[in-house]
């Protein structure tokens, strides 16, 4: 079983990520999928009937605008990054937190390595299933890369310039 | 000029701390070379055809004489005793071990430098005028400006992973010695007719591979809504910027396929969510971060006119460098001095330990303690008095920094080339000297006047060579080095690309072809007009004659 982080500890995950080319049949009523966004776009009212937990997941380039209406039907949202380079879902997870008023869970997928932890946490992920060759509980570390910073971001509304002393 | 308070200083720290265990953990194997590679890059580490290349971050150009002392000291301790100018007004060493950078940012950490996204794909050293503070034609001193985006930029969460890198320059003069126009964001500082100051915004400017223009999509963003409008062009371009090839990743690229129009939408749309909000710029703010570029302590001088005059009449020598190297000041009394970092036989930008540690002194003895480096590879003192300049010429001559130079062709802009950089297709260092040993009769280059020869080693184009008046490309010709030649490009307010001549030369042709387009020039031009000028009028065409005429 993966193991995944979750706002800063380490936790057992319990989601199914399902691919890309999954279909209905496959599911059962009562696990709790994280499916891909083309699944949700056909078959949502297929998913929503279900008893299980329901998440979305977006590849890299697919926009939250698309399901920026039906954000309640998710209790976690996962974003893609194909490569940990890949900055998209950065904008992503910000707009789901400041712009959408997502409170549900942002997971970081793909290929998330240590040191990009401190800067997806800013921008709004609170869970991060980092690369399978990584360990999380060296990744825990990254979160205290820096003890201040400039910008206000999904995690802190102000700026250093507001805040200062 | 700005002075960490200890939020500053804590985040700089805690920067050296992050990068020592990332260091440690690709020695130790734990990040592989690939992991590794972004991470060293926005620290401005490259590995480089002979060593690594460590490129520190000098915001906008200006240093302190303890931060050139700095620099002096690691070029001693961790280089082979030079440094190199950048043409991102920064300062790179070019022998360091990979090893020793976690310590030479613990150094830089207590002189308040870093070598913070300095290179890599994300928002770099925020660049401008070197005059700025100073010059007889500003209307605003952008170093504030350039101090609020540098906060703003550094470590900015969101936008650590663009496309591709992201350049941003600001102008507050007349002319536009930032170059503003070819860079991914060019601000202007611009006043309304309440004369409340705001920002003329440019995006979509660039050299490289694909040399562009930028594209005007604000003509006026008051000041308050700087950062908030910022966020909007870089949430646009990290979502929708292309990143399927890096050669078509910059912005410029976004711009041009959306048309500025359809993108100055965009951006506005989404900066329609952020404006008035809390990254609003706040007056105190402002006021906080100019309050550190306030006036030094001027004394109520007069012009020298006459005084100078007398001494370039006694010492021609004297007369030359004062034409070519100095700036008139907004000040009675001073004068802006550049130190010519291109003296015939050095690479164009070098300068060695013990001359930081000489410039550092002039600083102090002469210039309240400052010096800028410029875009054009040289050193300024910002605030010389007149009734000093005659013996800082003196000091400058035996210290090797009095070329009377500046402005003219053999002030070459020039990359490290295929003799450090392994992305270069070509060297450019030699190319440059030999240029300079054919131009060496300061009566013709004089006489020759204003001209930007700006060399590049390859289509990266770090010398800048789409905007010299003349500019060399240096290109791979089946395994041999070859020379591509420009005319007409600009990188003023008038700003142009150059325009290619035709089949590129071998290096060991580069001087006679250089001489042969200066004599056209000369055999063209009319009285007071410039090489780009001249060029401007009569094209390109009696150019190429001349130089492919022996060919034909």
């Amino acid at each position: 079983m993966q193991r995944i982080i979750k706002n800063g500890q380490i936790i057992d995950e319990t989601w199914h990520l399902l691919p890309k080319d999954a279909t209905l049949d496959s599911l059962s009523n009562c696990d709790d999928y994280i499916v891909p966004l083309a699944l949700w776009v056909e078959h949502s009212t297929a998913l929503k009937a279900r008893d299980g937990g329901l998440g979305v997941w977006l590849e890299a380039g697919e926009e939250i605008e698309e399901i920026a209406d039906d954000l309640d039907n998710f209790q976690v949202i996962a974003l893609n990054f194909p490569a940990f380079t890949d900055g998209r879902h950065s904008s992503t997870a910000y707009l789901l937190r400041t712009r959408y008023g997502y409170k549900g869970e942002v997971r970081a997928i793909g290929d998330i390595l240590r040191d990009q932890l401190f800067a997806l946490k800013r921008c709004g992920f609170d869970a991060f299933a980092l690369r399978a060759d990584k360990d999380p509980v060296d990744a825990l570390k990254a979160f205290e890369d820096f003890s201040e910073v400039y910008q206000a971001s999904a995690d802190e509304p102000l700026p250093l310039f507001r805040r200062r002393a | 000029m700005y002075v960490y308070d200890e939020y500053d200083q804590r985040i700089v720290e805690d920067r050296v701390k992050q990068f020592r265990d990332q260091t440690r953990r690709y020695l130790a194997g734990e990040l592989s070379g690939e992991e590794f590679r972004p991470l060293r890059l926005q620290n401005g580490l490259y590995i480089q055809r002979y060593a690594p290349m460590l490129r520190v971050a000098v915001p906008y150009g200006l240093m302190s004489s303890a931060q050139v002392r700095m620099m002096a000291k690691i070029a001693r301790d961790y280089d082979k005793g030079y440094a190199h100018i950048s043409t991102r007004q920064n300062v790179q060493f070019n022998w360091p071990e990979l090893e020793d950078v976690p310590e030479i940012l613990a150094e830089l950490a207590t002189v308040q430098m870093h070598a913070i996204q300095t290179s890599g794909n994300c928002i770099r050293n925020t660049t401008t005028d070197q005059f700025a503070g100073v010059a007889r034609d500003e209307i605003i001193d952008p170093r504030p400006w350039c101090e609020i985006i540098r906060q703003w930029s550094t470590f900015h969460p969101e936008f650590s992973h663009l496309p591709r890198k992201f350049k941003i320059a600001v102008n507050g003069a007349a002319s536009d010695r930032a170059a503003i126009e070819v860079h991914d964001i060019g601000l202007e500082a611009v006043k309304n007719e309440a004369g409340e100051l705001g920002f003329r915004v440019a995006v979509g400017g660039g050299l490289g591979r694909t040399p562009i223009v930028g594209s005007y999509i604000n003509e006026f963003l008051p000041w308050q809504h700087l950062i908030s409008y910022l966020d909007a062009i870089l949430r646009v371009y990290n979502r929708y910027g292309r990143r399927d090839n890096k050669y078509k990743a910059r912005i410029k690229i976004l711009v041009k396929a959306l048309t500025p129009e359809v993108f100055a939408e965009k951006v506005n749309a989404e900066w329609a969510h952020l404006k008035d909000g809390p990254t609003t710029l706040s007056a105190e703010e402002v006021h906080r971060v100019a309050d550190h570029f306030i006036d030094p302590a001027y004394r109520e001088l007069a012009d020298l006119d006459a005084d100078l005059a007398k001494l370039d009449a006694e010492h021609p020598g004297f007369a030359r460098w004062r034409q070519r190297n100095t700036v008139a000041h907004k000040r009675p009394g001073y004068v802006a001095v550049t130190l010519s970092l291109k003296p015939t036989g050095v690479a164009p930008g070098d300068v060695t330990d013990k001359q930081l540690d000489a410039i550092a002194d002039l600083a102090d003895r002469y210039s309240f303690g400052e010096v800028r480096n410029s875009h054009n590879q040289n050193i300024i003192l910002a605030d010389v008095e007149q009734q000093q300049l005659f013996t800082l010429w003196s000091e400058l001559r035996e210290l090797g920094f009095a070329t009377p130079n500046v402005g003219l062709l053999t002030d070459i802009i020039c990359c490290p080339g295929g003799d450090f950089c392994s992305l270069a297709n070509a060297k450019s260092i030699p190319v440059a000297e030999a240029i300079q040993r054919r131009f060496d009769d300061l009566d013709y280059l004089f006489d020759i006047g204003e001209l930007d020869l700006n060399i590049s080693g390859c289509m990266n184009a770090c010398g800048h060579h789409h905007v010299g008046h003349i500019g060399i490309l240096g290109v791979d010709k089946k395994g041999q080095e070859f020379y591509q030649v420009s005319l007409g490009g600009s990188a003023g307010r008038d700003a142009s690309l150059a325009q290619i001549l035709g089949p590129s030369f071998a290096q060991d042709e580069m001087p006679d072809v250089i001489e042969k387009i200066i004599k056209v020039y000369v055999e063209q031009r009319t009285d007071e007009e410039s090489f780009l000028d001249t060029f401007r009028r009569v094209g390109v065409d009696p150019f190429k004659e001349r130089v492919y005429a022996a060919n034909h």
